[in-house]
């Protein structure tokens, strides 16, 4: 895997196709992220923007196609069986280890209400990395810290406002020192005074150089940071572009109107 | 819309509301009510000789009343403990993946529920008459430890056995809705961090299911402490109900030794539900408006003191902080 690491984009899905039941959600979505990017995903609900997201960490299992981060195979493993090649799915562990270089920012924090926002940001690196309580707490003060929370260290998610629990949720993602981060409608949940201040990260964090795929309504946001914008309508790829094109200048009437509806 | 600068203009003192309270004479009523019913119970109570208070005092904390107390909490503690333990292990292999183990969990659940736990208690006093021996060894094969079972299976431990195992049937349930109650989106965010699934039970869900564990468990623990008058079938005569009817029986007195026991049942439950308060008040944190340390404080109060909202004016048009921020 080493080898192509460096050659790799850092996500790449090839035909992915997802089924719920009889629903058709995902109809061949292909996506190339380079790192150091932002890809902002935009589309109407029901589109397939966040069952797409969800697909990359394996919180959704795929029907058809691939998906690979930093050229590693999510989900299975490539082997041959009776001398032609086959899928092997992954053990749950495996995947979980493949999950820890994924960071993933919900639209409803989730953040565990029954710890503090440094017990939050200090879980996974101590359970999943093994790290000491004393490495992994100077780590989440530092993340803490970050994204503009140091004087919360000790509050639990009930005493936070809803931006301020999206940050620590940013922070608990990022203490785990990720690949790539992905944000769904990171901002959708919030009270309209309180996006600003996820946006602020959110932005601080691109500009330091992250990975960022980011399904949102916010056009602002895709404006200012992104690299690549992707429109999805009825689970595929619409168009995708640099911003100039895609929320500029779109050809396609689905974008037209979506554009419409939203500036 | 009002400028800051406007809300900042001091005003007159405003003239505060003194109006006259709305009058509750149903609340006058009904206290008179309860007073003049609680005054006829206690004469009721005080009165009659039946109930031989002053025997009740003799006995009240006699050896073998109290010996009987301390049975009945070595019993109510024990078999708790064991049930507790089993419960949560047959409520995690109902919704294991494996199934087999959901399959195991269900018949067990299936059968300790379905049948009345004297029977159980009966039977597990039998045991050593319907099993005189039990082996250790290789199933269907060579015994590597025989054991007398009138001597592994006493009848403390047949009473403590059958309860805690009758116990965990109905507890395995109530641990069960505890875990189903804890948000799907607990486990993504854990599984989005990479957490496997053992951790994710243990570090994740069953503390945040604690919180709608431990009330119906403390109901529980107090309907075992009082099952435990049960175990005379197995049997098993040493506890506080035994004790009492034995002496009640031996001087002819049933009635003021009956209410030795209800005495001391009601003291223990007292002391219980102290316990359940504090436990509750434990798994609470973080969920409840009082939380440790920190004091009584509403969502509110903790967000307005955050100052997360910008002053006016301070957000640009993009909805961004201006000076400072992040």
């Amino acid at each position: 895997m080493s080898a192509q690491t460096s050659t790799a984009p850092m996500v790449e899905m090839t035909g992915v196709h997802k089924w719920y039941g009889d629903a058709h959600v995902l109809r061949g979505v292909d996506l190339v992220v380079q790192q150091g990017t932002v890809t902002v995903m935009l589309g109407p609900s029901g589109s397939g923007k966040s069952t797409a997201l969800r697909c990359i960490n394996q919180l959704e299992e795929i029907g058809a196609g691939s998906i690979r981060v930093e050229g590693e195979l999510m989900g299975y493993r490539e082997g041959t069986k009776g001398g032609s090649p086959a899928l092997y799915r992954l053990h749950p562990r495996q995947i979980a280890t493949q999950r820890a270089r994924v960071g993933m920012v919900f639209q409803r924090f989730n953040l565990f209400p029954h710890m503090t926002a440094l017990g939050n940001v200090m879980e996974a690196p101590v359970q999943v990395l093994g790290k000491g309580k004393s490495e992994a707490r100077e780590r989440a003060v530092e993340m803490l810290s970050r994204v503009g929370l140091a004087d919360r260290l000790d509050h639990y998610p009930a005493q936070l406002s809803g931006g301020q629990q999206q940050r620590v949720a940013i922070a608990r993602a990022l203490a785990m020192d990720p690949d790539i981060m992905l944000f769904d409608e990171p901002t959708s949940a919030l009270d309209p005074e309180l996006v600003g201040e996820v946006l602020g990260v959110m932005r601080d964090l691109a500009s330091s150089g992250m990975t960022m795929i980011v399904v949102t309504h916010e056009i602002g946001f895709a404006r200012e940071v992104a690299d690549q914008v992707v429109f999805m309508a009825d689970g595929v790829i619409v168009e995708h572009g640099p911003v100039a094109q895609v929320i500029d200048a779109p050809t396609e009437q689905r974008t037209k109107d979506f554009l419409a509806h939203v500036l | 819309m009002t400028t800051p600068t406007a809300a900042k203009t001091p005003a007159a003192e405003p003239q505060r509301i003194h109006a006259i309270p709305v009058r509750y004479p149903g609340r006058w009523i009904s206290a008179a009510v309860v007073v003049v019913l609680a005054a006829m119970a206690a004469n009721a109570l005080i009165t009659n000789d039946t109930f031989g208070w002053p025997t009740v005092g003799k006995y009240l904390f006699s050896e073998p009343v109290v010996r009987g107390v301390g049975w009945t909490l070595f019993l109510t503690v024990t078999s708790m403990a064991i049930a507790i333990v089993l419960a949560v292990t047959l409520a995690i292999m109902r919704r294991s993946a494996n199934p087999v183990m959901r399959y195991v969990s269900w018949v067990y659940i299936w059968f300790f529920r379905g049948t009345p736990i004297y029977t159980q208690l009966i039977f597990w006093g039998l045991a050593s008459v319907l099993y005189p021996v039990i082996t250790l060894g290789v199933p269907f094969g060579p015994a590597l430890l025989s054991m007398d079972t009138n001597v592994v299976l006493n009848a403390t431990r047949a009473a403590i056995l059958g309860l805690a195992l009758n116990e965990a049937a109905y507890l395995a349930e109530i641990v069960r809705a505890g875990l189903q109650s804890v948000d799907r989106g607990q486990f993504e965010a854990a599984r989005a961090l990479g957490m496997k699934e053992g951790r994710i039970l243990w570090r994740i869900v069953l503390p945040q299911a604690m919180r709608v564990i431990v009330p119906p468990t403390g109901n529980e623990t107090i309907s075992m402490l009082k099952t435990t008058s049960l175990v005379l079938a197995v049997p098993f005569a040493l506890e506080l109900q035994f004790a009492t009817d034995a002496i009640g029986n031996r001087i002819f007195q049933p009635v003021p030794l009956l209410m030795v026991a209800a005495i001391w049942y009601l003291a223990i439950t007292s002391v219980l539900m102290v316990g359940q308060f504090y436990l509750e008040r434990y798994y609470g944190r973080g969920f409840d408006e009082h939380v440790p340390k920190r004091g009584r404080r509403g969502r509110q109060s903790a967000i307005n003191a955050a100052k997360t909202t910008p002053e006016l004016g301070a957000i640009d048009d993009m909805g961004r902080p201006i000076g400072g921020g992040v």
